[in-house]
């Protein structure tokens, strides 16, 4: 049942609770509140103003942040685009690598730790001249950015899911759902994506995260993203630029936290119909 | 029972597989071959965008610009400049990757016990994704306005508390400057990665202690620190690599020099000589990835002592 806490019998006490949380929480606060701050600043001289935020529907600057505006677009066409590439192409390679090839398991987690040995700073020197190909091929779309984003994001996506995967005794449960006669779409769909809808959820959070916060391939390659035109825009209007992040963060977390509750107030169970 | 709460009634043992029966092998081989057809979209895919650019960053430090093969990048890494660098780029990631890994796990055991799907554990799972990537630009602006020369926390302290951060001088901009930002990615990335791991502790392990007389203590030290340590120092490794690669943050902050190797690869792109080399962000970009291959096998290691221990 996914409204239950999960019992594992060595809760923290409350007041172990309540103190971790708020002094971590209120820490990691602070530089929020002084990005906040610095946005309703003069200058230096201590004194505030709304200004900075009123300028922002000022037709008179809408030309400076313009490109911003497709820069948010487009890091939200790669995100979209790359937790497809997670789920598409890495999620169903785990499960049939757990259910047929156990030995190769130990093949998959090193290939997908392989971006965490090579950054995305020296990957980034390689893929230019592949670039070159993928844009004859695919054209220069922003969305073909996210086949390098969906290496970027293997090793965080992969132990999100086999974290979860590893939880869960996969053989036995799909091999108890094909004695009680489920084709594998079933046992699929029925079965394991729900087990691993945890695992699924961290894997799609962490994905959406990295291309959103990404930056190195993205300048690197010439590319506009939400990344280099906050940098670009802060050059010009340091103020903006801060407004433009708080806002970024602020849907971002909004975004995060819909995804989340959508996902958890879905029954997590197979109607009994089914 | 659901189809949900089986998991938590299945031992967490590695089933050995079945055996085969011999009339069927025919059969199971045939569909052996389909099921392999199902792997080749990842293998394609890795190969295209992983494997190859790998091999294409890697090789350029082996050759001159003028595509003559060369020894002299690789042997320019052993200068001191650039060995301090690395230096500087491994006690940052280290230091951040043990305090977030011990903060990020113990705000992970604060949570056990909350309702995953409460009000709670969404807010800090959205707040966690969004800061583990709240790098680059953005992270340098939140800790400019917080502990820069006239940040939120600096002014404060110099004038309630007559605390003045920088008495021996402005370190923000430089490398120690780097620890506060990086730990701001590093813990929630803590969070979100070793939470499921946390997670999947089973009741059962801790009514067993108790039954047998043990202690929360000894719960903890006996139980669940053996199992739990593989997810917790491959989570730590996932932070040390995370602020080893980082670049935007430093590149943002650190205007003046290239303490760290990322930036010194990106010098060595832009202006396509360090030291006076060309092709030198391929060596350097090697001499990081030896580094990172070094402590993955380390990792290996270690995590295959505690898979035997698991079985």
């Amino acid at each position: 049942m996914s409204g239950t806490a999960v019992r594992i019998g060595a809760e923290p006490g409350r007041l172990a609770r309540v103190v971790i949380l708020s002094v971590v929480g209120l820490v990691f606060l602070i530089p929020i509140a002084a990005m906040v701050e610095f946005t309703f600043r003069i200058g230096l001289a201590g004194k505030h103003t709304v200004s900075h935020w009123t300028d922002l529907t000022n037709p008179a600057k809408a030309d400076l942040y313009s490109n911003l505006v497709t820069a948010i677009g487009n890091s939200l066409t790669l995100a979209v685009v790359t937790v497809a590439i997670v789920l598409v192409i890495l999620l169903p390679t785990m499960i049939l690598v757990e259910i047929r090839f156990a030995r190769l398991r130990r093949v998959l987690e090193f290939v997908c730790i392989i971006p965490i040995t090579v950054p995305a700073i020296v990957l980034v020197v390689g893929l230019a001249p592949i670039y070159g190909v993928v844009v004859t091929v695919f054209g220069g779309d922003i969305w073909t950015l996210a086949f390098a984003y969906g290496i970027t994001v293997l090793p965080y996506a992969y132990r999100a899911i086999q974290s979860n995967l590893g939880a869960i005794d996969v053989a036995t449960l799909s091999e108890a759902a094909r004695s009680l006669g489920a084709g594998w779409g079933n046992v699929l769909w029925h079965v394991l994506l729900p087990n691993l809808r945890r695992g699924i959820l961290a894997a799609s959070f962490i994905s959406v995260a990295v291309v959103l916060g990404e930056f190195t391939i993205a300048s690197l390659l010439n590319r506009v993203n939400l990344q280099t035109a906050l940098l670009q825009l802060s050059q010009s209007d340091a103020y903006a630029a801060v407004i433009f992040a708080l806002l970024a963060l602020g849907v971002v977390f909004l975004l995060l936290l819909i995804i989340g509750r959508v996902s958890s107030s879905r029954p997590g169970t197979p109607r009994s119909a089914s | 029972m659901t189809v949900a709460n089986a998991p938590t009634l299945v031992a967490n043992l590695e089933a050995p597989t079945p055996a085969r029966e011999p009339s069927s092998s025919v059969r199971r081989r045939g569909r052996g071959m389909v099921a392999m057809l199902g792997l080749t979209p990842f293998a394609a895919y890795v190969l295209l965008f992983l494997l190859l650019p790998t091999l294409i960053a890697l090789a350029t430090g082996f050759f001159t610009g003028k595509g003559a093969f060369t020894l002299g990048n690789l042997a320019a890494l052993f200068t001191p400049t650039i060995l301090m660098t690395f230096f500087s780029s491994f006690w940052v990631s280290a230091l951040t990757a043990v305090l977030g890994a011990v903060i990020g796990a113990l705000v992970c055991y604060a949570l056990l016990g909350t309702k995953s799907s409460g009000a709670l554990r969404t807010v800090i799972d959205s707040a966690s994704s969004v800061l583990a990537q709240f790098g680059g630009v953005m992270l340098a602006f939140a800790f400019i306005a917080t502990i820069g020369i006239q940040g939120v926390v600096t002014t404060l302290l110099k004038t309630q508390f007559g605390i003045n951060i920088y008495a021996n001088g402005v370190w923000l901009y430089q490398v120690p400057g780097l620890v506060l930002p990086y730990l701001y990615f590093q813990v929630p990335l803590m969070i979100i990665t070793f939470m499921p791991a946390l997670e999947g502790l089973k009741s059962q392990w801790a009514e067993a202690n108790a039954t047998l007389g043990g202690t929360k203590f000894s719960y903890w030290t006996r139980i669940a620190a053996p199992v739990l340590a593989p997810s917790f120092f491959g989570s730590l490794l996932l932070l040390f690599a995370n602020a080893f690669s980082s670049y935007a943050t430093a590149a943002a902050l650190i205007s003046q020099g290239s303490q760290i190797v990322p930036l010194q690869i990106r010098s060595a792109l832009i202006s396509e000589t360090v030291l006076g080399r060309e092709n030198m962000a391929g060596a350097l970009a090697l001499g990081m990835v030896v580094v990172m291959i070094v402590v993955m096998t380390g990792y290996s290691l270690l995590q295959s002592r505690t898979a035997r221990w698991q079985r």
